[in-house]
């Protein structure tokens, strides 16, 4: 059924779809919505769910990651500086194969103090191990969290999504809610595999060596890696039931263009909006939203730049002293393999800057005109 | 129940133990002694969560385990927030008879998991949190924390500038939260431990233990005065044996000789450096701090 839902209150719908078994969380704006409303559906009883209100991030994570262990199904959710202060436990829960699902709300990092959206947060936790998907809009937010679930307790990787703070966690736009029986269809109780367990006592975490220490960090990768493949998967069972699927990235008009702007979250609507014009203008431009950002989709965007020559990466992040992080992130990527297009990395509309149709047709302006600065540096674009 | 995978091959000959020999503690560990003696009370049908410590080394090196029970090694602060998540869970599952045990060091209680123990408490999480004190960073290599005592060397607080601030009284911080149980106990009164941890498992809640713990190769004493020493510091006063219900009601449970505090520090190398002196000082301070704990037991609070 259709409903009108803020960004943050798809996420609530889409945990009480879960049917999660243990909540943990911390308020922070702009994730507050979020557990607001889950505080809500548990106190009318919608929900059964534990809900710890607990004292920190730090505790909140660590408090899913116990419960995980214990095998039922566990969400949190964050924001900003919540995210960093659970940096530490992001790697604990990710080594202890922990699937455990967090939102993250875009927001940008203090200081100067500034609430407002900006991915550097999450993608600061890139080598944490956790899986990424990054939502463009209310109806990706709701389905991402139900897909999030199943992708994670398959692969025991556990994962974050992640939504453009107020741009979507305070937006509200119409969102088709499924029904819990096609929820719970969809998907079935977790079925842990390793858990602690008084009839079968186990140590998890002891002391080990090198070599299997190695072993344990190199099956963590494998299990990463597959998660393109299982993803995609989920993806598209989902589809089949419900209508709608969201691709690992999501390329738009991409044949014969010249140049291929990449974006995520919401400045992929914005984008799309602009290659629409710019190809009633007659340019040849194309997009590609990038949902998936770990494991990074390297292969399907190869093939979706395909013979393009110029790429420009829309960067609302930045790793200072490098540049924007989809734009590094792709230029690793691609330099080893045979499709190699100029990249143009754009850094713009941190702490919140507006990103418009009429900004991004000027980046694709600039980048049709020029070429990429010799040392890949950012280009700044206020 | 189903059969329990044998994790040593010395269990056969322990079966009624949940501590394994062939653990890997330094000679003469009281903390193995303290593991020992609770679990033996609490069962197997336990699940223990155990922050960085000196007995995330004791339990052992995968695939061995000291324990014979579930065990979650996690990080230095999140004892009492892991533990809140299995009790969640577990609660969750309908398993309101497994016990869930935090162990944690001074360091790990004191100091860095302070944030999370007090988050634990104020909720009256239905767990039992153990600390384990041997008044120091032992794993790291003996540097001090908020629980080592005045006068003691540590390799931070070297002899020329040994640690001049008092314990943080623990205890008391902990009673504020008005938690239903909280006690002290040494291993050198096994007895009196295991009425505690029985109290502990029969309560429910948050329960807390502070359990006194002598360490030979942080304290720089013989591995064979470690009982001797928890003895000696409860019969000098400086560790009493108390209970505390709902923060409320304070009872001793072993009532003290009240030995000259000399004996004891001239016992351990940690504190060499002390002239007769200070060690005077380190005696009023304790009459003092005993004096207010009897305030405390007459007055309830
Ligand atoms: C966040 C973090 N900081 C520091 C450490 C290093 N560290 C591990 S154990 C430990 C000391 C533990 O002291 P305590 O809790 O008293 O236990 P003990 O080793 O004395 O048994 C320290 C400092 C760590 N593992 N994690
Ligand atoms: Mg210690």
């Amino acid at each position: 059924m259709k409903q009108l839902l803020m960004g943050d209150h798809a996420v609530s719908r889409a945990v009480g779809l879960a049917r999660v078994d243990f909540i943990a969380a911390y308020p922070i704006t702009p994730q507050t919505l979020i557990v607001e409303e889950l505080s809500e559906m548990a106190a009318r009883g919608d929900i059964h769910t534990r809900f710890v209100k607990v004292e920190s991030e730090h505790t909140a994570l660590a408090a899913c990651m116990g419960a995980s262990m214990t095998g039922v199904r566990t969400f949190t959710a964050t924001a900003s500086q919540g995210l960093l202060l659970m940096h530490e436990i992001l790697h604990w829960a990710a080594g202890a194969r922990t699937p455990i699902v967090m939102v993250n709300v875009n927001r940008a990092i203090a200081p100067p103090w500034n609430l407002w959206s900006e991915q550097t947060d999450s993608l600061a936790q890139r080598d944490t191990g956790w899986l990424q998907f990054y939502c463009e809009n209310n109806q990706d937010v709701l389905d991402t969290t139900l897909q999030a679930f199943k992708i994670a307790e398959r692969t025991l990787v556990p994962a974050m999504l992640v939504l453009d703070a107020f741009i979507l966690s305070h937006t509200t736009e119409p969102v088709d809610v499924p029904e819990q029986a096609e929820a719970d269809a969809f998907l079935p109780p977790y079925s842990p595999r390793h858990i602690l367990d008084t009839d079968a006592p186990r140590a998890f975490g002891s002391i080990t060596g090198a070599d299997d220490y190695f072993e344990l960090k190199r099956l963590r990768h494998e299990s990463m890696r597959d998660v393109l493949a299982i993803a995609a998967e989920v993806d598209a069972d989902f589809e089949t039931r419900f209508g709608r699927g969201h691709g690992l990235i999501k390329p738009y008009r991409c044949e014969d263009a010249e140049l291929v702007i990449v974006t995520s979250g919401t400045t992929s609507s914005t984008a799309r909006a602009a290659v629409d014009a710019l190809r009633d203008q007659g340019r040849a431009v194309g997009m590609i939203n990038v949902r998936l950002f770990r494991p990074f989709p390297g292969e399907l965007l190869a093939r979706a730049i395909g013979s393009a020559p110029k790429v420009a990466v829309i960067d609302r992040n930045l790793c200072v002293g490098l540049g924007g992080i989809f734009a590094q992130e792709l230029r690793a990527d691609l330099y080893g393999r045979d499709v190699r297009p100029e990249v143009f990395g754009f850094v713009t509309g941190l702490g919140g800057g507006d990103i418009t149709p009429a900004s991004v047709s000027a980046m694709a302006g600039h980048a049709l005109a020029n070429t990429p600065p010799a040392d890949n540096a950012p280009i700044w674009w206020k | 129940m189903s059969e329990r995978a044998p994790l040593l091959k010395s269990q056969r000959s322990l079966d009624h133990e949940l501590v394994n020999q062939g653990h890997m503690a330094c000679p003469g560990c009281g903390a193995v002694l303290a593991m020992r003696y609770v679990l033996n009370v609490l069962g197997p049908k336990t699940i223990v969560v155990l922050p960085a410590c000196c007995w995330s080394v004791i339990s052992g090196r995968h695939p061995a385990s000291a324990l014979n029970v579930p065990l979650f090694h996690t990080a230095f602060e999140t004892a009492a927030a892991v533990a809140t998540g299995v009790r969640g869970a577990l609660d969750a599952r309908g398993d309101s008879e497994t016990h869930v045990l935090a162990w944690a060091g001074d360091g790990g209680t004191f100091d860095i998991g302070l944030q999370a123990l007090s988050g634990a408490a104020e909720r009256n999480e239905d767990i039992i949190y153990v600390c384990y004190d041997n008044e120091a960073y032992m794993n790291t290599g003996v540097q001090r924390s908020s629980s080592t005592p005045p006068g003691a060397w540590t390799t931070t607080t070297p002899a020329a500038q040994p640690e001049d601030r008092d314990k943080k009284d623990i205890m008391g911080i902990m009673a504020a939260h008005r938690i239903p149980y909280a006690a002290t106990a040494a291993i050198a009164y096994p007895d009196d431990l295991m009425a505690k941890v029985k109290k502990a498992r029969d309560t429910r809640g948050m329960r807390f233990l502070h359990i006194f713990c002598p360490c030979p190769t942080g304290w720089r004493t013989p591995p064979d005065m470690t009982v001797e020493l928890a003895r000696a510091a409860v019969q000098a006063r400086v560790f009493p044996l108390y209970e505390v219900e709902n923060g409320e009601t304070w009872s001793l449970t072993l009532e003290p000789e009240g030995r000259p505090i000399a004996d004891y520090i001239r016992a351990q190398g940690r504190f060499a450096h002390v002239d007769d002196q200070t060690i005077a000082q380190y005696q009023s301070a304790t009459d003092r701090r005993w004096d207010q704990l009897m305030k405390r037991m007459a007055q309830g609070c």
